[in-house]
């Protein structure tokens, strides 16, 4: 437990509303090792982002507590840096700007003002978007938001990369080729990915393990699967590869046969 | 009935013929580049659409008072006759004889300055409390019924509560246009605190910026469409105060000159008086209007 890069031991999150209280997670316990690309799969309504925002701190835990690098965490910050799923630039700054506000506060210290700007700039280059860099967010594309959402996430140099559904938005084809860029900086980078998701080949495609997630209220980690793929990992080659059709059917199966959403099972 | 269907039946092949010759050439359409003359006429033309019916109108609305107003026993002069008797006023706006003597420009210029200093003073007051009002509940909960109660007191209400504070014209005055201004200002500026969404409020917990940054990259940029809003409304409301206000404290300044008007009956100076309030307060609001659209990058509506 204690070499673990991020361990969630015991934590449960309950809302308070007047008189009544929600438990919407219950003693979720989960150790992550450095370099991992985890996702949180499960239906809506699970806690799934409420987890995510308790790791980012950008909720309060109720009991129980989390554990980055030795440090407990309880509020948020760079090292957790978030990439939301409506991708959240600010709308008056250019892409440039966007990354370049991160880069500046984070690295206000360690960094010279020529290093900052290199270092927005690689970071852009990272997710190819140094062509719009000048351009404001209202002027480009959805897929194009949250790349940009993504190099300024990466910018930050976080231990651990949080990712909120970050291509739930997107249409499918541009949800594959940002999927293989998030491959890519992976391998090159690797770092330590969280993602949440509701999609199963998302989460098979990207993930070294991926958290099941139980229905709500009171959800908790019901199954976590490893994925055994090689990287780097192809989309058309696994389309057909038994590990990766295993893999798929082991989450399918767990969300759609086990714990059916509860609109389903009502149906 | 007949007569379409035939014409119709008569133009299929031929436009089936045409495609089977042609299989697969890209023919081009006949895309000049328009030269540089044909440009400038259509710029010209794009003027004229816009600057005509605005004339036309103006100048039926002369005709029309000109024709009413020229009945013997009239009380109001016709646009010929203001013309002709405040031709001294319009030619040498400059001029300077001590006293409330002055050229229109002067007593315009007392006035803009008046607006500028209590205008001035409502923004900074205004953001400042509106941002109060928009961060903490317990601030809006102590404030907004004040705030809600204090707005609707008429900008002259305030005048002689204000000659009684300060007991001088000119600080009345600027008085009267701030706290006619303010209350805009505080309301949308609060609003669009209120406003921000949380995601840019994430962004800023995840980067850790301090509360001076947070309010300076955040708050301001995001409520800014609002605030404008805020600006936009209270200079309109700030020229309309600064007339009426002059009228009573006397002095130099537009409104004065139009209160000064009446009393020596001077009917036609008090047209083209009001001709140049009605166009400055336009300028005002255009010159807000602008700098919001410059300032927001065009979020704000211009």
């Amino acid at each position: 437990m204690a070499s673990s890069f991020l361990s969630i031991e015991h934590v449960c999150k309950s809302f308070a509303r007047g008189q009544s209280t929600t438990q919407v997670l219950r003693d979720i316990n989960l150790s992550i090792v450095r370099g991992e690309y985890v996702s949180i799969i499960g239906h809506s309504g699970c806690g799934k982002s409420t987890l995510l925002n308790l790791i980012a701190g950008l909720t309060k835990i109720t009991t129980g507590g989390i554990i980055l690098e030795n440090k407990e965490v309880n509020e948020p910050g760079p090292d957790r840096a978030v990439v939301f799923q409506n991708h959240s630039l600010l709308p008056w700054l250019t892409t440039y700007q966007n990354v370049k506000l991160a880069v500046d506060k984070v690295f206000s210290q360690s960094k010279s003002r020529a290093e900052r700007h290199a270092w927005t700039m690689h970071n852009l280059e990272l997710v190819q978007m140094v062509h719009a860099k000048d351009k404001l967010p209202a002027e480009i594309s959805g897929g194009m938001k949250q790349r940009v959402g993504i190099a300024r996430a990466l910018a930050m140099e976080p231990k651990v990369l949080l990712l909120d559904e970050p291509f739930g938005a997107l249409d499918a084809l541009t949800r594959a080729h940002l999927q293989d860029s998030v491959m890519q900086i992976h391998a090159r980078l690797g770092n330590t990915v969280i993602m949440i998701t509701h999609d199963v080949d998302e989460a098979v495609l990207l993930s070294d393990r991926i958290v099941m997630m139980t229905n709500g209220p009171s959800a908790t980690i019901g199954e976590i699967l490893d994925v055994p793929l090689q990287r780097p990992r192809k989309r058309l080659e696994l389309s057909s590869d038994p590990t990766y059709l295993r893999s798929r059917e082991a989450v399918m199966r767990f969300l759609y046969e086990r714990h059916r959403a509860p609109a389903l099972q009502a149906a | 009935m007949n007569m379409p269907a035939s014409k119709f039946e008569g133009a299929m092949p031929l436009v089936s013929a045409q495609v089977a010759s042609t299989p697969a050439t890209i023919v081009p359409i006949g895309i000049k580049r328009p030269s540089m003359s044909s440009r400038a006429l259509a710029l010209l033309a794009g003027f004229a659409a816009r600057v005509i019916p605005p004339v036309v109108v103006i100048a039926l609305c002369l005709i029309l008072w000109e024709v009413l107003c020229s009945k013997p026993g009239a009380s109001l002069p016709p646009p010929s006759r203001v013309l002709e008797e405040t031709w001294e006023l319009i030619v040498d706006p400059f001029y300077d004889r001590g006293g409330i003597d002055k050229g229109l420009f002067w007593h315009l210029l007392a006035s803009l300055q008046r607006v500028t200093l209590g205008y001035t003073l409502a923004i900074i007051a205004g953001v400042a409390l509106g941002t109060l009002v928009g961060q903490s509940v317990w601030a809006m909960r102590g404030l907004d019924p004040l705030f809600q109660v204090l707005r609707t007191v008429p900008p002259l209400a305030w005048l002689p509560l204000s000659l009684a504070a300060f007991r001088d014209g000119q600080p009345s005055a600027i008085f009267v246009i701030f706290i006619t201004a303010i209350w805009p200002i505080i309301i949308n500026t609060a609003v669009g605190i209120r406003n921000i969404p949380t995601d840019y409020r994430n962004v800023a917990a995840v980067l850790r910026l301090n509360q001076l940054e947070f309010f300076w990259k955040i708050m301001i940029p995001a409520a800014a469409p609002y605030i404008f809003t805020g600006l936009r409304i209270g200079i309109g409301l700030s020229w309309l105060a600064i007339v009426a206000a002059e009228m009573l404290i006397g002095g130099v300044g537009i409104g004065f000159f139009i209160w000064d008007a009446w009393n020596s009956s001077r009917i036609s100076e008090i047209i083209l008086a009001l001709i140049y309030v009605g166009l400055i307060g336009f300028m005002l609001d255009r010159l807000v209007a602008g700098i919001g659209h410059l300032a927001t990058r065009g979020t704000a509506s211009a």
